[in-house]
Protein backbone atom coordinates (compact mmCIF):
# COMPACT_ATOMS: atom_id res chain seq x y z
CA UNK A 1 0.00 0.00 0.00
CA UNK A 2 1.70 2.82 -1.10
CA UNK A 3 0.87 6.72 0.03
CA UNK A 4 -0.54 7.52 -3.55
CA UNK A 5 -3.22 5.29 -2.75
CA UNK A 6 -3.91 6.01 0.58
CA UNK A 7 -4.53 9.83 -0.52
CA UNK A 8 -6.73 7.78 -3.68
CA UNK A 9 -8.76 6.49 -0.83
CA UNK A 10 -9.00 9.18 1.37
CA UNK A 11 -10.31 11.79 -1.44
CA UNK A 12 -12.83 9.08 -2.84
CA UNK A 13 -14.16 8.91 0.65
CA UNK A 14 -14.80 12.54 1.00
CA UNK A 15 -15.98 12.77 -2.68
CA UNK A 16 -18.62 10.37 -2.22
CA UNK A 17 -19.99 11.77 1.17
CA UNK A 18 -19.96 15.39 -0.16
CA UNK A 19 -21.84 14.10 -3.90
CA UNK A 20 -24.44 11.89 -2.28
CA UNK A 21 -26.88 14.45 -1.45
CA UNK A 22 -25.77 16.62 -4.96
CA UNK A 23 -26.69 13.11 -7.01
CA UNK A 24 -29.84 13.33 -5.21
CA UNK A 25 -30.24 17.14 -5.65
CA UNK A 26 -30.01 16.47 -9.52
CA UNK A 27 -32.04 13.17 -9.67
CA UNK A 28 -34.75 14.98 -8.36
CA UNK A 29 -34.52 18.32 -10.50
CA UNK A 30 -34.67 15.97 -13.76
CA UNK A 31 -37.79 14.86 -12.42
CA UNK A 32 -39.33 18.54 -11.81
CA UNK A 33 -37.84 18.92 -15.43
CA UNK A 34 -39.16 15.67 -16.83
CA UNK A 35 -42.99 16.63 -14.96
CA UNK A 36 -42.67 20.39 -16.54
CA UNK A 37 -42.40 21.92 -12.96
CA UNK A 38 -39.60 24.38 -11.90
CA UNK A 39 -38.06 21.91 -8.98
CA UNK A 40 -35.69 23.16 -6.35
CA UNK A 41 -32.69 23.00 -7.59
CA UNK A 42 -29.87 20.84 -7.31
CA UNK A 43 -28.64 21.98 -4.19
CA UNK A 44 -31.69 21.51 -2.17
CA UNK A 45 -30.76 18.29 0.03
CA UNK A 46 -28.05 20.31 1.72
CA UNK A 47 -30.17 22.74 2.52
CA UNK A 48 -32.68 20.06 3.96
CA UNK A 49 -29.64 18.56 5.82
CA UNK A 50 -28.27 22.07 6.79
CA UNK A 51 -32.29 22.70 8.37
CA UNK A 52 -32.00 19.57 9.75
CA UNK A 53 -28.59 19.40 11.87
CA UNK A 54 -29.84 22.98 13.18
CA UNK A 55 -32.88 21.66 14.77
CA UNK A 56 -33.75 19.86 18.01
CA UNK A 57 -33.78 16.24 18.07
CA UNK A 58 -37.30 14.64 19.60
CA UNK A 59 -37.45 11.16 20.68
CA UNK A 60 -40.14 8.99 21.06
CA UNK A 61 -41.24 8.01 24.61
CA UNK A 62 -39.25 5.01 25.55
CA UNK A 63 -37.31 4.35 22.61
CA UNK A 64 -34.34 2.23 23.54
CA UNK A 65 -30.51 3.15 22.67
CA UNK A 66 -31.07 1.17 19.44
CA UNK A 67 -33.12 3.91 17.88
CA UNK A 68 -30.15 6.58 18.80
CA UNK A 69 -27.43 4.76 17.60
CA UNK A 70 -29.28 3.09 14.08
CA UNK A 71 -28.93 6.43 12.12
CA UNK A 72 -24.90 6.34 12.85
CA UNK A 73 -24.64 2.82 11.96
CA UNK A 74 -26.64 3.60 8.56
CA UNK A 75 -24.64 6.31 7.49
CA UNK A 76 -21.48 3.87 8.42
CA UNK A 77 -22.61 1.23 6.54
CA UNK A 78 -23.64 3.18 3.37
CA UNK A 79 -20.43 5.23 3.89
CA UNK A 80 -18.22 2.49 3.71
CA UNK A 81 -19.68 1.02 1.13
CA UNK A 82 -19.92 3.62 -1.50
CA UNK A 83 -16.35 4.10 -0.54
CA UNK A 84 -15.04 0.43 -1.38
CA UNK A 85 -16.39 0.49 -4.98
CA UNK A 86 -13.77 0.80 -7.34
CA UNK A 87 -15.20 4.16 -9.71
CA UNK A 88 -12.30 6.51 -9.68
CA UNK A 89 -9.05 4.18 -9.98
CA UNK A 90 -8.55 0.19 -9.52
CA UNK A 91 -6.07 0.41 -6.57
CA UNK A 92 -8.42 1.40 -3.79
CA UNK A 93 -5.99 -0.14 -0.70
CA UNK A 94 -9.00 -0.52 1.24
CA UNK A 95 -11.35 -2.10 -1.27
CA UNK A 96 -9.89 -5.58 -1.18
CA UNK A 97 -11.48 -5.48 2.57
CA UNK A 98 -14.99 -6.43 1.17
CA UNK A 99 -15.69 -8.52 -1.83
CA UNK A 100 -18.81 -8.41 -3.73
CA UNK A 101 -20.78 -10.89 -0.97
CA UNK A 102 -19.69 -9.00 2.35
CA UNK A 103 -20.71 -6.09 0.00
CA UNK A 104 -24.06 -7.43 0.19
CA UNK A 105 -23.88 -8.41 3.93
CA UNK A 106 -23.47 -4.57 4.80
CA UNK A 107 -26.21 -3.47 2.96
CA UNK A 108 -28.30 -5.94 4.88
CA UNK A 109 -27.00 -5.47 8.50
CA UNK A 110 -28.02 -1.63 7.08
CA UNK A 111 -31.41 -3.22 6.30
CA UNK A 112 -31.85 -5.04 10.03
CA UNK A 113 -30.79 -1.88 11.56
CA UNK A 114 -33.36 0.34 10.22
CA UNK A 115 -36.12 -1.90 10.83
CA UNK A 116 -35.54 -3.11 13.88
CA UNK A 117 -35.53 0.99 14.88
CA UNK A 118 -38.89 1.01 12.72
CA UNK A 119 -40.47 -1.73 15.55
CA UNK A 120 -38.33 -0.18 18.44
CA UNK A 121 -40.79 2.65 18.74
CA UNK A 122 -44.13 0.54 18.93
CA UNK A 123 -46.07 2.31 16.36
CA UNK A 124 -48.22 0.70 13.48
CA UNK A 125 -45.81 2.66 10.45
CA UNK A 126 -42.87 1.98 12.04
CA UNK A 127 -43.58 -1.74 12.07
CA UNK A 128 -45.86 -2.00 9.02
CA UNK A 129 -42.86 -0.03 6.69
CA UNK A 130 -40.43 -2.68 8.37
CA UNK A 131 -42.26 -5.90 7.23
CA UNK A 132 -42.21 -4.25 3.92
CA UNK A 133 -39.12 -3.04 4.01
CA UNK A 134 -37.98 -6.99 4.67
CA UNK A 135 -40.14 -8.13 2.14
CA UNK A 136 -38.86 -6.30 -0.75
CA UNK A 137 -35.60 -6.39 0.98
CA UNK A 138 -35.38 -10.66 1.33
CA UNK A 139 -36.58 -10.85 -2.57
CA UNK A 140 -33.89 -8.23 -3.86
CA UNK A 141 -30.80 -9.83 -2.09
CA UNK A 142 -30.80 -13.16 -4.10
CA UNK A 143 -31.67 -11.14 -7.36
CA UNK A 144 -28.66 -8.74 -6.49
CA UNK A 145 -25.86 -12.00 -5.47
CA UNK A 146 -27.12 -13.01 -8.64
CA UNK A 147 -26.04 -10.22 -10.73
CA UNK A 148 -22.99 -10.16 -8.95
CA UNK A 149 -22.44 -13.76 -9.26
CA UNK A 150 -22.82 -12.90 -13.40
CA UNK A 151 -19.79 -10.79 -13.07
CA UNK A 152 -17.81 -13.19 -10.90
CA UNK A 153 -18.12 -15.67 -13.15
CA UNK A 154 -17.21 -13.63 -16.12
CA UNK A 155 -13.93 -12.55 -14.33
CA UNK A 156 -13.69 -15.55 -11.76
CA UNK A 157 -13.50 -13.62 -8.77
CA UNK A 158 -15.93 -11.92 -6.62
CA UNK A 159 -13.63 -9.04 -5.36
CA UNK A 160 -14.87 -5.94 -7.10
CA UNK A 161 -11.47 -4.69 -8.35
CA UNK A 162 -10.67 -7.83 -10.32
CA UNK A 163 -14.14 -7.86 -11.47
CA UNK A 164 -13.62 -4.19 -13.35
CA UNK A 165 -10.16 -4.53 -14.23
CA UNK A 166 -11.27 -7.59 -16.37
CA UNK A 167 -14.54 -5.41 -17.75
CA UNK A 168 -12.40 -2.59 -18.35
CA UNK A 169 -8.55 -3.19 -19.08
CA UNK A 170 -8.71 -6.55 -20.52
CA UNK A 171 -9.49 -6.78 -23.99
CA UNK A 172 -13.18 -5.43 -24.65
CA UNK A 173 -15.60 -8.19 -24.86
CA UNK A 174 -19.06 -8.00 -25.51
CA UNK A 175 -21.08 -9.78 -22.87
CA UNK A 176 -24.76 -11.24 -23.37
CA UNK A 177 -24.73 -12.08 -20.26
CA UNK A 178 -24.24 -8.80 -18.59
CA UNK A 179 -27.33 -7.38 -20.77
CA UNK A 180 -29.57 -9.74 -18.19
CA UNK A 181 -27.59 -8.98 -15.80
CA UNK A 182 -28.01 -5.07 -16.15
CA UNK A 183 -32.06 -5.33 -16.44
CA UNK A 184 -32.21 -7.39 -13.38
CA UNK A 185 -29.61 -4.49 -11.55
CA UNK A 186 -31.63 -1.60 -12.09
CA UNK A 187 -34.88 -3.25 -11.20
CA UNK A 188 -32.87 -4.30 -7.73
CA UNK A 189 -31.91 -0.26 -7.92
CA UNK A 190 -35.35 0.81 -8.29
CA UNK A 191 -36.40 -1.56 -5.15
CA UNK A 192 -34.03 -1.36 -2.80
CA UNK A 193 -33.67 2.52 -2.91
CA UNK A 194 -37.28 2.97 -2.43
CA UNK A 195 -37.86 4.52 -6.02
CA UNK A 196 -40.97 4.64 -8.03
CA UNK A 197 -42.63 1.59 -8.92
CA UNK A 198 -41.88 -0.43 -6.04
CA UNK A 199 -41.73 2.99 -3.24
CA UNK A 200 -42.60 6.22 -3.85
CA UNK A 201 -39.67 8.01 -2.02
CA UNK A 202 -41.95 11.59 -2.03
CA UNK A 203 -44.89 10.47 -0.38
CA UNK A 204 -46.46 10.27 3.08
CA UNK A 205 -49.44 7.92 2.22
CA UNK A 206 -49.84 5.42 4.66
CA UNK A 207 -51.19 2.94 2.17
CA UNK A 208 -48.54 2.89 0.06
CA UNK A 209 -45.22 4.21 1.88
CA UNK A 210 -42.27 1.79 2.82
CA UNK A 211 -38.97 3.36 3.13
CA UNK A 212 -40.49 6.76 4.91
CA UNK A 213 -43.05 4.57 6.90
CA UNK A 214 -39.87 3.21 8.64
CA UNK A 215 -38.29 6.27 9.25
CA UNK A 216 -40.96 8.63 10.62
CA UNK A 217 -40.65 9.20 14.30
CA UNK A 218 -36.73 10.08 13.30
CA UNK A 219 -36.44 14.18 13.31
CA UNK A 220 -33.47 16.70 13.24
CA UNK A 221 -30.12 14.87 13.28
CA UNK A 222 -31.50 11.51 13.51
CA UNK A 223 -33.60 12.17 10.42
CA UNK A 224 -30.32 14.43 8.27
CA UNK A 225 -28.27 10.89 8.66
CA UNK A 226 -30.47 8.77 7.76
CA UNK A 227 -31.63 10.83 4.62
CA UNK A 228 -27.56 11.22 4.22
CA UNK A 229 -27.34 7.19 4.24
CA UNK A 230 -30.27 7.22 1.61
CA UNK A 231 -28.46 9.57 -0.49
CA UNK A 232 -25.16 7.47 -0.02
CA UNK A 233 -26.74 4.12 -0.80
CA UNK A 234 -27.86 5.19 -3.96
CA UNK A 235 -24.92 6.76 -5.05
CA UNK A 236 -23.59 3.38 -3.81
CA UNK A 237 -25.96 1.49 -5.86
CA UNK A 238 -24.64 3.81 -8.99
CA UNK A 239 -21.01 2.91 -8.35
CA UNK A 240 -21.52 -0.57 -8.45
CA UNK A 241 -23.76 -0.32 -11.76
CA UNK A 242 -20.90 1.59 -13.26
CA UNK A 243 -18.45 -0.49 -11.87
CA UNK A 244 -20.44 -3.79 -13.47
CA UNK A 245 -21.82 -2.18 -16.92
CA UNK A 246 -19.79 0.96 -17.80
CA UNK A 247 -16.63 0.74 -15.94
CA UNK A 248 -14.87 2.03 -19.10
CA UNK A 249 -12.61 5.22 -18.57
CA UNK A 250 -11.48 4.38 -14.98
CA UNK A 251 -7.76 4.55 -14.79
CA UNK A 252 -5.68 1.83 -13.70
CA UNK A 253 -3.26 1.07 -10.99
CA UNK A 254 -0.86 3.54 -10.47
CA UNK A 255 -1.96 5.77 -13.29
CA UNK A 256 -2.35 9.33 -12.12
CA UNK A 257 -2.35 11.06 -15.52
CA UNK A 258 -5.41 9.20 -16.30
CA UNK A 259 -7.19 10.15 -13.29
CA UNK A 260 -8.43 13.73 -14.39
CA UNK A 261 -10.10 11.93 -17.33
CA UNK A 262 -11.43 9.16 -15.05
CA UNK A 263 -13.10 12.22 -12.12
CA UNK A 264 -14.56 14.04 -15.35
CA UNK A 265 -16.12 10.73 -17.08
CA UNK A 266 -17.55 9.26 -13.58
CA UNK A 267 -19.37 12.67 -13.20
CA UNK A 268 -20.79 11.96 -16.44
CA UNK A 269 -21.89 8.83 -16.20
CA UNK A 270 -23.41 9.50 -12.73
CA UNK A 271 -25.35 12.28 -14.26
CA UNK A 272 -26.64 10.25 -17.21
CA UNK A 273 -27.66 7.53 -14.58
CA UNK A 274 -29.23 10.16 -12.45
CA UNK A 275 -30.88 11.63 -15.75
CA UNK A 276 -32.11 7.93 -16.68
CA UNK A 277 -33.31 6.97 -12.90
CA UNK A 278 -35.77 10.56 -13.54
CA UNK A 279 -36.68 9.26 -16.45
CA UNK A 280 -38.00 5.25 -15.66
CA UNK A 281 -39.27 7.05 -12.36
CA UNK A 282 -41.14 9.49 -14.25
CA UNK A 283 -42.56 7.04 -17.28
CA UNK A 284 -43.70 4.26 -14.62
CA UNK A 285 -46.64 4.24 -12.20
CA UNK A 286 -46.24 2.97 -8.34
CA UNK A 287 -47.52 -0.62 -8.19
CA UNK A 288 -49.10 -1.97 -5.59
CA UNK A 289 -47.56 -3.68 -2.94
CA UNK A 290 -48.70 -7.27 -3.83
CA UNK A 291 -47.07 -6.91 -7.23
CA UNK A 292 -43.62 -6.08 -6.25
CA UNK A 293 -42.59 -10.31 -5.04
CA UNK A 294 -43.50 -10.43 -8.86
CA UNK A 295 -40.99 -7.69 -10.09
CA UNK A 296 -38.35 -9.04 -7.71
CA UNK A 297 -39.16 -12.32 -9.23
CA UNK A 298 -38.76 -10.95 -12.49
CA UNK A 299 -35.47 -9.36 -11.95
CA UNK A 300 -34.05 -12.94 -10.06
CA UNK A 301 -35.00 -15.06 -13.11
CA UNK A 302 -33.39 -12.15 -14.97
CA UNK A 303 -30.44 -12.49 -13.23
CA UNK A 304 -30.27 -16.53 -13.69
CA UNK A 305 -30.79 -16.33 -17.44
CA UNK A 306 -27.59 -14.11 -17.08
CA UNK A 307 -25.54 -16.38 -15.67
CA UNK A 308 -26.77 -19.26 -17.60
CA UNK A 309 -26.44 -17.22 -21.02
CA UNK A 310 -22.72 -17.02 -19.53
CA UNK A 311 -22.35 -20.96 -19.50
CA UNK A 312 -24.19 -21.00 -23.03
CA UNK A 313 -22.42 -18.07 -24.95
CA UNK A 314 -19.44 -17.24 -23.12
CA UNK A 315 -17.21 -20.49 -22.37
CA UNK B 1 -11.75 -18.83 -26.05
CA UNK B 2 -11.82 -16.09 -27.86
CA UNK B 3 -14.87 -15.59 -30.16
CA UNK B 4 -14.40 -12.28 -33.08
CA UNK B 5 -16.02 -9.12 -32.50
CA UNK B 6 -18.40 -10.24 -35.23
CA UNK B 7 -19.80 -13.25 -33.20
CA UNK B 8 -19.83 -11.07 -30.07
CA UNK B 9 -22.16 -8.96 -31.69
CA UNK B 10 -24.28 -12.35 -32.86
CA UNK B 11 -23.98 -13.16 -29.14
CA UNK B 12 -25.42 -10.32 -28.05
CA UNK B 13 -28.67 -10.09 -30.30
CA UNK B 14 -28.90 -13.77 -29.71
CA UNK B 15 -29.67 -12.66 -25.50
CA UNK B 16 -31.90 -9.77 -26.55
CA UNK B 17 -33.87 -12.00 -28.42
CA UNK B 18 -34.13 -14.38 -25.23
CA UNK B 19 -34.76 -11.24 -23.27
CA UNK B 20 -37.65 -10.15 -25.52
CA UNK B 21 -39.12 -13.48 -25.13
CA UNK B 22 -39.26 -13.17 -21.97
CA UNK B 23 -40.78 -10.06 -22.06
CA UNK B 24 -43.33 -11.31 -24.49
CA UNK B 25 -44.57 -13.83 -21.92
CA UNK B 26 -45.14 -11.47 -18.71
CA UNK B 27 -46.67 -9.14 -20.79
CA UNK B 28 -49.86 -7.94 -20.68
CA UNK B 29 -50.99 -5.25 -23.06
CA UNK B 30 -51.68 -6.38 -26.42
CA UNK B 31 -50.01 -3.08 -28.00
CA UNK B 32 -46.76 -3.52 -26.03
CA UNK B 33 -46.83 -7.03 -27.18
CA UNK B 34 -47.00 -5.99 -30.83
CA UNK B 35 -44.13 -3.46 -30.33
CA UNK B 36 -41.98 -6.38 -28.56
CA UNK B 37 -42.69 -8.31 -31.32
CA UNK B 38 -41.77 -5.87 -34.20
CA UNK B 39 -38.23 -5.54 -32.09
CA UNK B 40 -37.81 -8.78 -32.21
CA UNK B 41 -38.13 -8.65 -35.99
CA UNK B 42 -35.51 -5.80 -36.10
CA UNK B 43 -33.08 -7.99 -33.68
CA UNK B 44 -33.42 -10.57 -36.20
CA UNK B 45 -32.62 -9.16 -39.19
CA UNK B 46 -29.37 -7.26 -37.27
CA UNK B 47 -27.85 -10.47 -36.28
CA UNK B 48 -28.52 -12.14 -39.57
CA UNK B 49 -27.09 -8.92 -41.73
CA UNK B 50 -24.04 -9.68 -38.87
CA UNK B 51 -23.69 -13.28 -39.82
CA UNK B 52 -24.06 -12.85 -43.44
CA UNK B 53 -21.40 -10.53 -43.14
CA UNK B 54 -18.56 -12.47 -41.13
CA UNK B 55 -19.75 -15.72 -43.29
CA UNK B 56 -19.49 -13.89 -46.43
CA UNK B 57 -22.95 -15.55 -47.63
CA UNK B 58 -24.83 -13.51 -50.14
CA UNK B 59 -28.12 -14.97 -49.59
CA UNK B 60 -28.31 -14.25 -46.12
CA UNK B 61 -27.98 -10.20 -46.74
CA UNK B 62 -31.49 -10.99 -49.25
CA UNK B 63 -33.50 -12.74 -46.06
CA UNK B 64 -31.95 -10.16 -43.72
CA UNK B 65 -33.68 -7.53 -45.69
CA UNK B 66 -36.87 -9.62 -45.90
CA UNK B 67 -36.85 -9.93 -42.47
CA UNK B 68 -36.40 -6.38 -41.67
CA UNK B 69 -39.17 -5.57 -43.88
CA UNK B 70 -41.85 -8.82 -43.31
CA UNK B 71 -41.22 -9.19 -39.20
CA UNK B 72 -39.70 -5.59 -38.12
CA UNK B 73 -42.59 -3.49 -40.08
CA UNK B 74 -45.34 -5.24 -42.40
CA UNK B 75 -46.84 -7.64 -40.17
CA UNK B 76 -46.55 -5.54 -36.91
CA UNK B 77 -48.54 -2.23 -39.29
CA UNK B 78 -51.02 -5.07 -40.24
CA UNK B 79 -51.25 -6.40 -36.21
CA UNK B 80 -51.39 -2.31 -35.49
CA UNK B 81 -54.49 -2.03 -37.85
CA UNK B 82 -56.33 -5.17 -36.55
CA UNK B 83 -56.05 -4.37 -32.96
CA UNK B 84 -57.54 -1.23 -34.20
CA UNK B 85 -60.31 -1.83 -36.16
CA UNK B 86 -60.90 -4.97 -33.65
CA UNK B 87 -61.30 -1.74 -30.78
CA UNK B 88 -58.79 -3.83 -28.57
CA UNK B 89 -55.96 -1.57 -28.95
CA UNK B 90 -55.84 -1.12 -25.06
CA UNK B 91 -56.85 -3.87 -23.82
CA UNK B 92 -55.00 -6.02 -21.33
CA UNK B 93 -55.26 -9.55 -20.81
CA UNK B 94 -55.40 -11.06 -17.07
CA UNK B 95 -52.40 -13.58 -16.85
CA UNK B 96 -52.82 -15.47 -13.77
CA UNK B 97 -49.13 -15.93 -11.70
CA UNK B 98 -46.46 -14.76 -13.72
CA UNK B 99 -44.01 -15.86 -11.64
CA UNK B 100 -44.89 -19.50 -12.31
CA UNK B 101 -45.07 -19.04 -15.85
CA UNK B 102 -41.37 -17.28 -15.90
CA UNK B 103 -40.24 -20.29 -13.74
CA UNK B 104 -41.80 -22.89 -16.00
CA UNK B 105 -40.02 -20.68 -19.08
CA UNK B 106 -36.58 -20.79 -17.06
CA UNK B 107 -37.23 -24.49 -16.91
CA UNK B 108 -37.49 -24.11 -20.53
CA UNK B 109 -34.70 -22.75 -21.07
CA UNK B 110 -32.17 -25.16 -19.13
CA UNK B 111 -33.93 -27.59 -20.97
CA UNK B 112 -33.02 -26.30 -24.53
CA UNK B 113 -29.55 -24.99 -23.51
CA UNK B 114 -29.28 -28.80 -22.54
CA UNK B 115 -30.64 -29.89 -25.77
CA UNK B 116 -28.85 -27.90 -28.47
CA UNK B 117 -25.49 -28.54 -26.64
CA UNK B 118 -24.81 -31.96 -28.28
CA UNK B 119 -26.25 -30.41 -31.82
CA UNK B 120 -23.74 -27.12 -31.46
CA UNK B 121 -20.92 -29.25 -31.36
CA UNK B 122 -21.24 -30.40 -34.49
CA UNK B 123 -22.20 -27.56 -36.24
CA UNK B 124 -18.87 -25.33 -37.53
CA UNK B 125 -20.85 -22.09 -37.92
CA UNK B 126 -19.67 -19.27 -36.05
CA UNK B 127 -23.18 -19.15 -34.69
CA UNK B 128 -23.25 -22.04 -33.44
CA UNK B 129 -23.39 -21.58 -29.76
CA UNK B 130 -26.75 -19.85 -30.20
CA UNK B 131 -28.33 -22.70 -31.30
CA UNK B 132 -29.93 -23.29 -28.09
CA UNK B 133 -31.27 -19.50 -27.63
CA UNK B 134 -33.17 -20.21 -30.74
CA UNK B 135 -34.61 -23.23 -29.08
CA UNK B 136 -35.36 -21.40 -25.99
CA UNK B 137 -37.17 -18.46 -27.80
CA UNK B 138 -39.04 -21.26 -29.97
CA UNK B 139 -40.59 -23.00 -26.56
CA UNK B 140 -40.79 -19.62 -24.97
CA UNK B 141 -43.38 -18.71 -27.71
CA UNK B 142 -44.82 -22.08 -27.25
CA UNK B 143 -45.53 -21.59 -23.76
CA UNK B 144 -46.94 -18.19 -24.60
CA UNK B 145 -49.31 -19.64 -27.09
CA UNK B 146 -50.40 -21.70 -24.32
CA UNK B 147 -50.55 -19.62 -21.80
CA UNK B 148 -52.90 -16.96 -23.43
CA UNK B 149 -56.53 -17.62 -23.83
CA UNK B 150 -56.99 -14.45 -26.34
CA UNK B 151 -56.47 -14.74 -30.33
CA UNK B 152 -53.91 -12.04 -30.93
CA UNK B 153 -51.96 -12.62 -28.66
CA UNK B 154 -51.56 -16.75 -29.33
CA UNK B 155 -50.68 -15.29 -33.26
CA UNK B 156 -48.16 -13.53 -31.69
CA UNK B 157 -47.23 -16.11 -30.65
CA UNK B 158 -47.11 -17.56 -33.28
CA UNK B 159 -45.22 -15.42 -35.27
CA UNK B 160 -42.48 -15.12 -32.72
CA UNK B 161 -41.91 -19.04 -32.84
CA UNK B 162 -41.30 -18.05 -36.56
CA UNK B 163 -38.87 -16.00 -35.59
CA UNK B 164 -37.20 -18.38 -32.92
CA UNK B 165 -37.53 -21.02 -35.84
CA UNK B 166 -35.76 -18.41 -38.68
CA UNK B 167 -33.14 -18.06 -36.02
CA UNK B 168 -32.44 -21.59 -35.66
CA UNK B 169 -31.92 -22.00 -38.87
CA UNK B 170 -29.25 -19.41 -39.25
CA UNK B 171 -27.40 -20.38 -36.30
CA UNK B 172 -27.43 -24.22 -37.22
CA UNK B 173 -26.63 -24.13 -40.90
CA UNK B 174 -26.56 -20.03 -42.14
CA UNK B 175 -30.35 -20.08 -43.34
CA UNK B 176 -32.08 -21.99 -45.48
CA UNK B 177 -32.33 -22.29 -49.16
CA UNK B 178 -33.99 -19.16 -50.73
CA UNK B 179 -36.63 -20.50 -52.48
CA UNK B 180 -37.89 -22.19 -48.72
CA UNK B 181 -37.14 -18.87 -46.82
CA UNK B 182 -38.96 -17.28 -49.40
CA UNK B 183 -41.67 -19.49 -48.90
CA UNK B 184 -42.36 -19.04 -45.12
CA UNK B 185 -41.85 -15.21 -45.65
CA UNK B 186 -45.31 -15.78 -48.32
CA UNK B 187 -46.96 -18.68 -45.72
CA UNK B 188 -46.20 -15.76 -43.22
CA UNK B 189 -47.73 -12.70 -44.84
CA UNK B 190 -50.93 -14.86 -46.09
CA UNK B 191 -51.52 -16.43 -42.69
CA UNK B 192 -51.75 -13.43 -41.65
CA UNK B 193 -54.29 -11.74 -43.54
CA UNK B 194 -56.55 -15.36 -42.81
CA UNK B 195 -56.53 -14.89 -39.52
CA UNK B 196 -57.28 -11.13 -39.46
CA UNK B 197 -60.61 -12.44 -41.00
CA UNK B 198 -60.52 -15.26 -39.08
CA UNK B 199 -60.64 -12.92 -35.39
CA UNK B 200 -63.91 -10.93 -37.02
CA UNK B 201 -65.69 -13.95 -37.66
CA UNK B 202 -64.99 -15.11 -33.97
CA UNK B 203 -65.72 -12.10 -32.70
CA UNK B 204 -69.15 -12.16 -34.81
CA UNK B 205 -69.80 -15.78 -34.16
CA UNK B 206 -68.51 -15.62 -30.26
CA UNK B 207 -68.81 -12.01 -29.66
CA UNK B 208 -65.30 -12.16 -27.80
CA UNK B 209 -61.75 -12.90 -28.95
CA UNK B 210 -61.25 -15.04 -26.15
CA UNK B 211 -60.60 -18.62 -27.51
CA UNK B 212 -61.72 -20.42 -24.03
CA UNK B 213 -65.86 -19.91 -26.02
CA UNK B 214 -64.66 -22.51 -28.95
CA UNK B 215 -63.57 -25.09 -26.48
CA UNK B 216 -67.25 -26.35 -26.62
CA UNK B 217 -68.29 -28.78 -29.60
CA UNK B 218 -71.71 -28.36 -28.46
CA UNK B 219 -74.45 -25.81 -29.51
CA UNK B 220 -77.01 -24.65 -26.89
Amino acid sequence: MNASALLLQLMQNVLVLLAAPLLLGWINQCRAWLQNRSGAGVLQPYRNLIKLFHKDAVLAFGASPLFRITPYILLACMWLAAALVPVLATDLPLSPAVDVIALVGIFALARVFISLAAMDIGTAFGSLGARREMLVGFLAEPALLMVLFTASTISQSTSLITIVETLAHKQFVLYPSMTFAAVAFVMVLLAENARIPVDNPSTHLELTMIHEAMILEYSARHLALVEWAGALKLLAYMAIGIALFIPYGIAEAGNWNALPLAIVLLTLKLLLAGAGLAFIETISAKMRIFRVPEFMGTAFLLAVLGLLTHFLLET
Amino acid sequence: MHIPFTGQIINMCAALLLLIAFAMLSQRRILSLINLFSLQGLILAISTTVVAYSSQQQHLYYSAALTLLLKAIVLPMILHRLIRKLNIKWDVETLFNIPTIMLVGLALVVFAFNLAAPISQMAATITRSTLGIAMASVLLSFLMMITRSKAVPQVVGFLAMENGLFFAATSATYGMPMVVELGIALDVLVGMFILGIFFFQIRTAFDSLDLKHMEKLKEE
